[in-house]
C-alpha cells in the first residue's frame, strides 16, 4: 500500500500543526515562571510534555483512522491528539485550565479526554492499553467495524499492563493495534538499561501477533505498516504490534536539564528532523511547493487561533470543581 | 521559620538543608555505614531522582548499589520485598504516591504482610520513598497524597516530614527499622526551586548521624486555646495560621505528626487536654481520613468534654482539578485555618 497525495499532504499539514503547537507552548510555559523556573507558576502550571520529533508516529496512524475508531494515548499526547482531529480550540483552552478546554479545567495536558473523536489520554505508564483492548471488543460486540489504537512509549513496554493487554487481545482477538512510539528514554533511563530486548517488535511473537518495526521515524514507512494492521484488525483477524522508531527533540519534561543525554544528540537529532525531511521529500515527488506552503500556513493559522482562543476565554468557576465527580 | 524539637541540641552553627539535601545525606551515610543497603527505583541513578532524593549516590557508589530500573513497579517493589527477606535493606524510589496502584499488591499484600504471615520469622526491611501533594497544576493523576490509604494498611510504618532536620532523622530510622516503611515527602517542601519551595522546611540539621523516633509527633509551637494537628506541608500553612492567630490575642499549638502509622496518639491527646480545642489540617480527601482518625481518637478518650465540635479542614472528595483557579480554592492554606479558628474560638459549648 502506497499513501497516496491527498493523505500525504494531510500527513504532512498535521505534523506541522503538530509542531506549531508545541513551538506556542513553548513560550507560553515560560512565562512567569523565571528568572527562577517555578512549575506552578504562570499561563500554564505543571509539568508539561512536549512531543516535537515524534509527529511521524501520530500522523501515519492517524492517516487510516476514523472518528469512531479509538484511540488512547500517553502523558505525551499532543500530537497524537492532533492528528486524531481532537478539537483544537478546546484542547488548547484546556491546557491553559480555562472553561471552555475539554474538561473545563479539570483534567490539563496529561487528561485530554475528547469523546466526539474517540480519543483519551493519562499520565500513568502502559494505563491506556487495557482501555484500548476494552473498546476495541465493544466495537466488535457492537457490530462496527471500529478499531482501537493503544499508543505507548517504550519504557511503558517493561509494564505489566503490556504484556497483560497483548495476551488478552490476542486470545480474544480484539481489533487493536498497539503503537510503541519509542524515542530511546523513559525519562532519563536509555532503552538499553531498561530492556531486554533489542526490539519490543520481538515480543509480540510471544503473544502470537505480529510484530512491526519501523525504523527512520518516517511517516511513509509508519503509514505503511499501519495500514497493514489496521486492515488486519478491522476485518476481524486480530491485533498486532508497530514499534516506531522516534526522536524526542525535548527533555523529557519542559526545564529537564538533560544530564542524561550525551551532549551533541540532540542537535544531531535536529539534522534530521522528520518535518523538513518529509517537506524535502515531498517536493522531489512532484508536489508543489506553493501547496505545502499553503497547507503549512493553514495549519499554522488553525493552531495561532486556538492560543487566541485559549487565552482570551475565560477561567472556570473555582466552585465548578465540585461538577462532575459522579456521573 | 525554626522548628524547635527536642531531639536536637542547639546548633554551633546552622547547617541549613532542604528536604531532599537531608534524604539523600542520610542515605549516603547509612550506605557507607551499612554494606546491606541499597537504592533502586527510577531515575534514581544519573538523574539523582526527578525530585533530588537520591543527588551524587550514584557516583559514590556506582551502579550495583544505586539501580535504575525499569518502568516495572510491579517488579522492583516485588523483587525489593525479596531482597528485604534475603538480608538485604533496600530504599526504593516509586516517584509518585498516585502510581502506587499498579503495584498495590507488593506493597499491602507481600511487604506489609511478611512478617506476620511468617510468623515474624521473615521480616522485610524496606523503605519505599514516594512523593505526594500538589498545588502545582499536575492534576490529578499527579497531586494526590493519599495519607489515609497507607495509614489503613497493617503492617507497614508510613512517615512524612516536614522540615529537613527531621527527613534525615526520619530516614536514618526507616532504614534501620525492620519493618516496610512508607517515606513519603512532599513535592511542596522538597526544596526544588522549580517545585516553589516553604522556607521553613529549610531548616538546621546535623551533618552526625540521628534518628528521628517513628511513631513519635512533635509540638512545633506552644499554645493554649487550641490544638492545630498538621502534617507535611500543612505544618507550615499551621504554623503561619498560628502567628497571625496570635496577633488576634488567641494561642494556637500546632502539632506536627511525622509519622501516619503508627500514629502518636499519646501526643494529640496530651496537647488537646490543655488547649480543649481541636482542629486538623490535612490536604489528603476529607472522608476516612486523618482528621476523622484523630477527632475520633479524641473523642473516645478524652477524659472531659471539649470546649467547642473538633474540626478538619482537608480537601474535598473530588479528583484533584489541573486548573489553578479550582485547585488554590480546595486546597488547605493558612487564611482558611486562620478563620476556621477564629469561628471555632466564637462558639460557646
Amino acid at each position: 500500500m502506497s499513501s497516496n497525495h491527498s493523505k500525504r499532504l494531510w500527513m504532512y499539514a498535521q505534523m506541522v500543526k503538530s509542531r506549531h503547537f508545541e513551538d506556542m507552548i513553548k513560550p507560553a510555559y515560560f512565562e512567569g515562571k523565571t528568572p527562577v523556573f517555578n512549575m506552578a507558576k504562570g499561563p500554564l502550571p505543571g509539568e508539561m510534555h512536549l512531543s516535537d520529533g515524534q509527529e511521524p508516529c501520530a500522523v501515519g496512524i492517524c492517516a487510516h483512522l476514523r472518528p469512531d475508531d479509538v484511540v488512547t494515548a500517553t502523558h505525551r499526547p499532543h500530537h497524537i491528539a492532533i492528528a486524531k482531529g481532537v478539537d483544537l480550540n478546546a484542547m488548547a483552552a484546556e491546557i491553559f485550565g480555562k472553561k471552555d478546554g475539554l474538561a473545563g479545567g479539570r483534567g490539563g495536558h496529561m487528561h485530554l479526554f475528547d469523546p466526539a473523536v474517540n480519543f483519551s489520554c493519562s499520565g500513568i505508564i502502559a494505563q491506556g492499553m487495557g482501555p484500548a483492548v476494552g473498546a476495541a471488543m465493544a466495537a466488535r460486540m457492537r457490530g462496527s467495524d471500529a478499531v482501537a489504537v493503544a499508543f505507548l512509549g517504550e519504557g511503558a513496554a517493561n509494564q505489566g499492563a503490556f504484556h497483560e493487554s497483548l495476551n488478552l487481545a490476542s486470545v480474544w482477538k480484539a481489533p487493536v493495534v498497539f503503537v510503541i512510539e519509542d524515542n530511546s528514554y523513559g525519562i532519563s533511563v536509555p532503552k538499553s538499561a531498561c530492556t531486554a530486548v533489542a526490539s519490543n517488535a520481538d515480543r509480540a511473537a510471544g503473544y502470537a501477533m505480529p510484530g512491526h518495526h519501523v525504523g527512520g521515524n518516517d511517516p511513509d514507512a509508519i503509514y505503511e505498516a499501519a495500514g497493514i494492521a489496521i486492515e488486519r484488525a478491522r476485518s476481524g483477524s486480530g491485533p498486532s504490534l508497530i514499534e516506531i522508531e522516534t526522536s524526542r527533540l525535548e527533555g523529557h519534561f519542559m526545564g529537564d536539564p538533560e544530564g542524561y543525554r550525551p551532549k551533541d544528540e540532540v542537535r544531531r537529532l535536529k539534522e534530521i528532523d522528520p518535518i523538513p525531511a518529509y517537506r524535502t521529500r515531498l517536493l522531489e515527488a512532484g508536489f508543489e511547493e506553493s501547496e505545502l506552503d499553503r497547507a503549512e500556513s493553514e495549519a499554522r493559522g488553525l493552531v495561532d487561533q486556538a492560543f487566541s482562543f485559549a487565552r482570551s476565554n475565560d477561567y472556570p468557576e473555582p466552585k465548578e470543581a465540585f461538577d462532575h465527580v459522579f456521573a | 521559620m525554626s522548628l524547635p524539637d527536642q531531639t536536637i541540641e542547639k546548633p554551633a552553627a546552622e547547617r541549613r538543608l532542604t528536604i531532599a539535601k537531608a534524604m539523600s545525606e542520610a542515605l549516603a551515610q547509612e550506605m557507607e555505614r551499612d554494606p546491606s543497603v541499597l537504592v533502586m527505583g527510577e531515575d534514581i541513578g544519573k538523574m539523582g531522582g526527578v525530585f533530588g532524593t537520591t543527588t551524587g549516590l550514584f557516583e559514590t557508589f556506582g551502579e550495583d548499589r544505586v539501580r535504575d530500573t525499569p518502568i516495572s513497579e510491579t517488579a522492583f517493589i516485588g523483587a525489593a520485598v525479596g531482597m528485604a527477606a534475603s538480608g538485604l535493606r533496600p530504599v526504593v524510589e516509586l516517584m509518585f504516591v498516585d502510581f502506587f496502584g499498579v503495584c498495590m499488591d507488593a506493597i499491602y499484600n507481600l511487604a506489609a504482610k511478611q512478617s506476620y504471615f511468617s510468623g515474624g520469622k521473615v521480616s522485610c526491611p524496606m523503605v519505599l520513598m514516594t512523593s505526594v501533594g500538589g498545588g502545582y497544576g499536575d492534576a490529578g493523576q499527579h497531586s494526590q497524597c493519599l495519607y489515609a490509604t497507607f495509614g489503613h494498611l497493617p503492617g507497614m510504618k508510613v512517615v512524612i516530614p516536614s522540615n529537613a532536620h527531621d527527613a534525615k532523622g526520619l530516614m536514618l530510622s526507616a532504614i534501620r527499622d525492620d519493618n516496610p516503611v512508607i517515606f513519603m515527602f512532599h513535592k511542596a517542601l522538597q526544596g526544588m526551586g522549580w517545585l516553589g519551595t516553604v522556607a521553613g522546611s529549610i531548616n538546621h540539621t546535623p551533618e552526625s548521624e540521628y534518628c528521628v523516633p517513628i511513631g513519635k509527633a512533635s509540638v512545633v509551637r506552644e499554645g493554649s486555646d487550641i490544638t492545630i494537628v498538621g502534617l507535611g506541608a500543612t505544618v507550615h500553612q499551621a504554623l503561619a495560621a498560628a502567628g497571625r492567630l496570635d496577633e488576634a490575642g488567641i494561642s494556637a499549638e500546632v502539632v506536627d505528626l511525622r509519622t501516619i502509622a503508627p500514629l502518636d496518639r499519646e501526643s494529640i491527646l496530651a496537647s488537646v487536654t490543655k488547649t480543649g480545642r481541636l482542629l486538623v489540617v490535612d490536604d489528603d480527601y476529607l472522608s476516612f481520613g486523618i482528621g476523622a482518625e484523630i477527632i475520633a481518637t479524641i473523642c473516645e478518650t478524652l477524659p472531659g468534654p471539649l470546649k467547642c465540635p473538633p474540626q478538619r479542614i482537608a480537601h474535598p472528595d473530588i479528583p484533584i482539578p489541573f486548573t489553578p483557579v479550582m485547585e488554590h480554592f480546595l486546597l488547605p492554606d493558612a487564611g482558611k485555618i486562620e478563620s476556621r479558628v477564629i469561628a471555632m474560638m466564637g462558639e460557646q459549648k
